[in-house]
């Protein structure tokens, strides 16, 4: 297929498109605005409804309706939209109703700025809302992974009747890069038969998140558990990049990736053994990645290298287990980790005294 | 033979009311029910219940419903509505959820004439956190969180919601019904019905606003309570039509 050129924030709409979602409601936030601007001409075009809710508490419950009703449906917002959205994600999770919301990170806390960052990991990886609960969380580092991750995205909410959030970032967001489209999907929408769709003959169905007993409470929560666990154990993504006889291996997801990939190339090219570790899903973190490179016993040191004070190293800790020592070189407030500077903590790793 | 004469709408399940002695959510459940199986829309209609004493609705109601949060019941309706437009939806809410909590998405619901049913109950409090101030507590009125009554400087005024949704452009019909006796509740039976109308015709966005007792709350029996209603909530939020579809103003 021909290739094209396409902004990362239109590749995630296009891309939803192709993955049949047909709904989409939202509300302006910078960096993620051209998301909302693609899908307002091109939803109508193919019988889709693109609307602009009144806030983020409207979209994502506009999202738990048409989701309810069966309608693939999606969201996308930035930091302090998705902060407000946190109420109904926790009902959408809790109904197991499958959507897809788009968190193109900006700086924070607070109002903070529009610049790259990665410090809503733990917002996302953590559940974010209320409750016990998980997202399953996919992060892009490239133009072309949007587009087909988001597809997956939409596959893996319906499989698991459960939201999935995508990360990126501004500079994802705003970058063009050429990428192939993949076919569009022949888009039917399976039999739900959980979908609260009116009656039509049929048996009743509610679309519920009150377990005022206890004791179903609980059932309700180990059901959900019991999901998670699976996803868990078969739903990790990752890329191993130059990670062969690495001595120091690098920890990085999204844009951080894209960095770490240059530092790993310049560093390969001094000589220098060391490898990388791109988490795709940050949940389930991929703690299989860990596991089979730390079997080959040729492993030091890891380095988590962010775009935040330290968020995915605690799940790089977790899933390392003591086993090596981690180390962590961040960049925040929307600056970028530099290459050079990557290096420099690269080699004090590799080349000064055992640290 | 004996001739039937009163059999419980289809539309309601056949399980007891938790409500509190007296209560008049049941009433009002009874008659959108009522409306639903006159109607004949049974099969497609979908409610949103919300959060407050009437959460439980999905137990009573036999039509496909859900659950929404605090005050959003508006934006899961647009939801739903817009991904189905064929079906009827209604929205049940209280006047915590729906004038305090979830102004926002009434009016923009409103506004964008969704075509949608939203059933209002004003009971003037919070009934299921247990009685505390609502929007639509009237001056003076001695609550949970104003045991002094309401004092306009500290609280602020009462919001006359049909008075409000009536000057939006996309509201199609707009009324205000009780039901403290049976002629009112006759009233308000046919007003139910104009809203599912008015969206089976879709004409736009409709809201009932329908008063309501808390006897718990208030502190009173049920027969005081509808007597408080009809001489005091009455009295400050006057019934009637608000805004009715345009083709039928212009035959008045
Ligand atoms: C976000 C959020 N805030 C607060 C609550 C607690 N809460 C539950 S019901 C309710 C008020 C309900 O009052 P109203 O809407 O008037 O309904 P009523 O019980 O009077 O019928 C509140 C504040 C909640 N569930 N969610
Ligand atoms: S607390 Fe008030 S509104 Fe709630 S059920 Fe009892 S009487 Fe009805
Ligand atoms: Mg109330």
């Amino acid at each position: 297929m021909a290739k094209v050129l396409m902004k990362g924030n239109e590749a995630f709409g296009e891309g939803a498109i192709r993955a049949g979602c047909r709904f989409y409601f939202g509300y302006p936030i910078t960096p993620q605005s051209e998301l909302a601007h693609f899908l307002a001409k091109r939803m109508p075009e193919v019988g889709g409804t693109f609307l602009q809710a009144e806030s983020e508490l409207a979209s994502i419950n506009m999202v738990f309706g048409a989701a309810g009703a069966g309608a693939r449906a999606m969201t996308s917002s930035s930091g302090p939209g998705i902060s407000l959205m946190q109420e109904g994600i926790s009902f959408i999770a809790c109904a197991e109703l499958p959507c897809v919301i788009v968190n193109i990170m900006r700086g924070g806390p607070g109002l903070g700025n529009i610049a790259p960052v990665q410090s809503d990991y733990f917002q996302a990886t953590r559940g974010g809302g209320h409750g016990d609960y998980r997202l399953i969380v996919l992060a892009p580092s490239s133009v072309q992974e949007i587009i087909d991750l988001i597809r997956e995205a939409f596959d893996l909410a319906e499989k698991y009747l459960n939201p999935v959030l995508m990360l990126g970032d501004g500079l994802l967001g705003q970058m063009m890069e050429p990428m192939e489209l993949n076919e569009e999907k022949n888009f039917f929408i399976p039999p739900r038969p959980w979908a609260a769709s009116g009656r039509m003959g049929g048996p009743k169905r509610i679309i519920n998140t009150l377990y005022i007993v206890p004791e179903e409470a609980e059932k309700h929560n180990l059901k959900l558990n019991q999901k998670y666990k699976k996803i868990e154990a078969n739903e990790q993504r990752w890329e191993n990049y130059q990670t062969e006889g690495a001595q120091l291996v690098l920890v990085a997801f999204g844009t951080a990736a894209r960095i770490c990939m240059g530092v790993v190339d310049y560093c390969r090219d001094q000589g220098l053994p060391v490898g990388l570790i791109r988490p795709i899903t940050l949940w389930p973190f991929p703690v299989k990645a860990f596991d089979s490179i730390l079997s080959l016993d040729t492993v030091h040191y890891f380095l988590s290298v962010e775009m935040s004070t330290g968020q995915m190293i605690e799940d790089v800790r977790l899933a390392v287990n003591g086993r090596r020592p981690v180390f962590f070189y961040g960049r925040y407030g929307g600056m970028l980790p530099v290459l050079t500077d990557v290096v420099k903590e690269v080699k004090k790793l590799l080349l000064e005294e055992e640290p | 033979m004996f001739k039937k004469v009163f059999a419980r709408t289809k539309a309601l399940e056949d399980v007891p009311f938790h409500f509190c002695p007296g209560c008049t959510h049941g009433i009002i459940h009874r008659l959108i029910a009522e409306a639903i199986e006159e109607l004949n829309i049974f099969e497609q209609t979908i409610g949103v219940c919300p959060v407050g004493c009437a959460v439980f609705a999905y137990n009573y109601f036999a039509c496909d419903i859900f659950q929404a949060a605090h005050g959003r019941a508006p934006a899961v309706a647009t939801g739903i509505k817009r991904a189905l437009p064929d079906r009827v939806v209604f929205t049940y809410q209280g006047d915590g959820d729906l004038a305090a909590i979830g102004m926002g998405e009434i009016i923009h619901a409103a506004a964008r004439g969704e075509k949608i049913s939203v059933f209002f109950i004003n009971n003037s409090v919070y009934g299921m956190t247990g009685g505390q101030m609502a929007p639509t507590t009237l001056p003076g009125q001695i609550t949970a969180t104003t045991p002094y009554g309401r004092d306009r400087e500290i609280n602020g005024n009462p919001i006359k919601v049909c008075e409000m949704l009536s000057v939006i452009e996309g509201t199609a019909y707009v009324a205000r019904v009780s039901v403290h006796n049976p002629a009112s509740i006759i009233k308000a039976k046919k007003a139910i019905k104009k809203a599912f109308q008015v969206q089976l015709r879709g004409l736009g966005f409709a809201l009932v606003e329908i008063l309501s007792t808390c006897p718990t709350n208030w502190g009173l029996s049920p027969a005081e309570a509808l007597n408080w209603l009809a001489e005091n909530l009455i009295a400050y939020y006057p019934l009637g039509d608000f805004k009715i579809p345009k083709e039928e103003a212009k035959n008045v």
